[in-house]
């Protein structure tokens, strides 16, 4: 019987949960990597064995780890990430230039394709490939030195590439979301990035339609509906059906549009979930209620969903990287919270079940569908 | 060449797969870098944890202590104290106090 594998990485160690094709009974095994954060682990497509994590701490950096049997044993490869020629500088949050420095890798995405070769987005904002299984690292500098990387400036958590999506139907288009930057695409496997972030409308920075500057929070896409993106900005759930070439807003009647995760539905292209956070300054749900939002006409129209969620006294937040999709019959969904809840739904958001309560801190939530 | 007793913080003795303190031999002069050095080449997935595998500046958050001194903010080209050259007492590689 197929099965799921969630893998999740918390502040204090990393988590591997699976169950059969239920998703009723789970098995959690960790943690791994005990007292380091692990911003994300991501297991590669092509061979689900094959499983990547970002172990680091303020006080010895960033160690990768990778295992070949999925999550049951890891070991380290290479945690060298240096910068292109002179990295020169971006802004600082006072607006003065500050040097590029390397402090961790916040997101790893394996290729679709060979499973020797992964992304890794890094803090300071910039984007490695290893096609080694780790084991090096070469910066794709055209994103930093695209023109307007001076000009880039951090948000409260840093200034790091977060998202990478790599589109399935042609291996040349690369996405990456930069906070505070925006969206960039590469449509020649990563070796020039344009901005695409026309209609983001983002109210918060003096100049709403500046080419850079955008606080995009995550991005998602449907595999069979490639041109079709959907983006949770710091404010603003939003859409684009040409690639990112311009942007319209979907936040419709959310009872908050600020937020950190966006989601897909496996087999529906215009179903998206959503979380909604209180506000940029009220980093919790609204009304004590944690409540995931599905839209089924593709934003503009959304449903909370609540059976098996804590619908009181519950202030918690969803982080960027902490939801994800199965892709089983029944689609799953997956997340976790910063008070350590893993939830589950094996039925498309209709109910909930958690996985487990106690977890440190969730920094990021992926899930793997298992034949 | 010296064999020097080395302490390092419970997590980078994870990585480097030992419990309690290691011996390493290090050519002299004994100086804080040379005892890196020999302390990264035996345990390569050190690189980088404890000091900018580039510049070999210390990373912020950690300390280097022996005979009860601070040693963080000296040269690291400087000789380590006897005491430590003689085995008498160990080299300390510390995770610097931090948070709450």
């Amino acid at each position: 019987m197929s099965g799921v594998r969630v893998l999740v990485g918390t502040s204090k160690g990393a988590f591997v949960m699976s169950a059969d094709g239920a998703r009723r009974d789970w098995r959690i095994e960790g943690p791994f990597f005990e007292g380091w954060e692990i911003y994300h682990v991501k297991g590669s497509p092509v061979d689900p064995n094959r499983i990547y994590a970002s172990q680091s701490t303020g006080w010895f950096g960033q160690i990768v780890q990778r295992s070949d049997d999925g999550g049951r044993s890891w070991d380290t490869v290479g945690n060298q990430f240096a910068y292109d020629g002179v990295p020169g500088t971006h802004q600082w949050y006072d607006g003065t230039p500050h040097p590029w420095e390397f402090a961790r890798v916040w997101h790893f995405e394996p290729s679709l394709s060979d499973p020797d070769a992964v992304l890794a987005g890094v803090e300071d904002a910039a984007l490695f490939r290893s096609t080694d299984a780790g084991a090096s690292w070469a910066e794709l500098s055209g994103l930093r030195n695209g023109g307007t990387g001076s000009r880039w400036q951090p948000g409260a958590g840093g200034m790091a590439v977060h998202t990478i999506i790599q589109d399935p139907t042609n291996a040349q288009r690369i996405y990456v979301a930069i906070s505070a930057a925006g969206v960039f695409r590469s449509d020649d496997g990563g070796a020039t990035w344009t901005p695409k972030n026309r209609g983001l409308a983002s109210g918060e920075i003096p100049d709403e339609d500046a080419e850079v500057g955008h606080c995009v929070h995550r991005i998602a896409l449907h595999p069979s509906a490639p041109e079709t993106l959907f983006i949770q900005k710091h404010w603003d759930v939003m859409r684009s059906d040409d690639a990112g070439d311009s942007w319209h807003e979907v936040s419709g009647d959310l009872p908050t549009d600020f937020g950190f995760v966006v989601d897909v539905h496996a087999h529906e292209p215009e179903t998206v979930y959503v979380l909604p956070i209180t506000s940029d300054s009220v980093h919790y749900v609204p009304d004590g209620k944690l409540r995931v939002y599905r839209s089924r006409t593709g934003g503009g129209e959304w449903e909370p969903l609540a059976k098996g969620l804590p619908q009181e006294h519950c202030y918690v937040n969803v982080l960027r990287d902490a939801m994800a999709v199965d892709r089983l019959d029944e689609c799953g969904v997956y997340f976790g919270t910063t008070d350590g809840h893993v939830f589950a739904s094996p039925d498309g958001g209709d109910s909930w079940q958690a996985i487990t309560t106690s977890l440190p801190r969730v920094l990021s939530v992926e899930v793997q569908t298992l034949a | 060449m010296s064999a020097i007793r080395v302490v390092i913080p419970t997590h980078l003795k994870t990585l480097a797969g030992v419990s309690g303190e290691v011996t390493l031999e290090v050519a002299e002069p004994v100086t804080t870098a040379r005892v890196l050095d020999a302390l990264e080449a035996r345990y390569p997935v050190l690189v980088g944890t404890i000091r900018n595998p580039e510049t070999k500046a210390r990373r912020a958050f950690v300390r280097f202590f022996a005979c009860e001194e601070d040693l963080s903010h000296d040269p690291t080209d400087n000789v380590l104290p006897a005491a430590v050259l003689s085995g008498a007492e160990p080299f300390f590689v510390i995770g610097a106090m931090a948070g709450g």
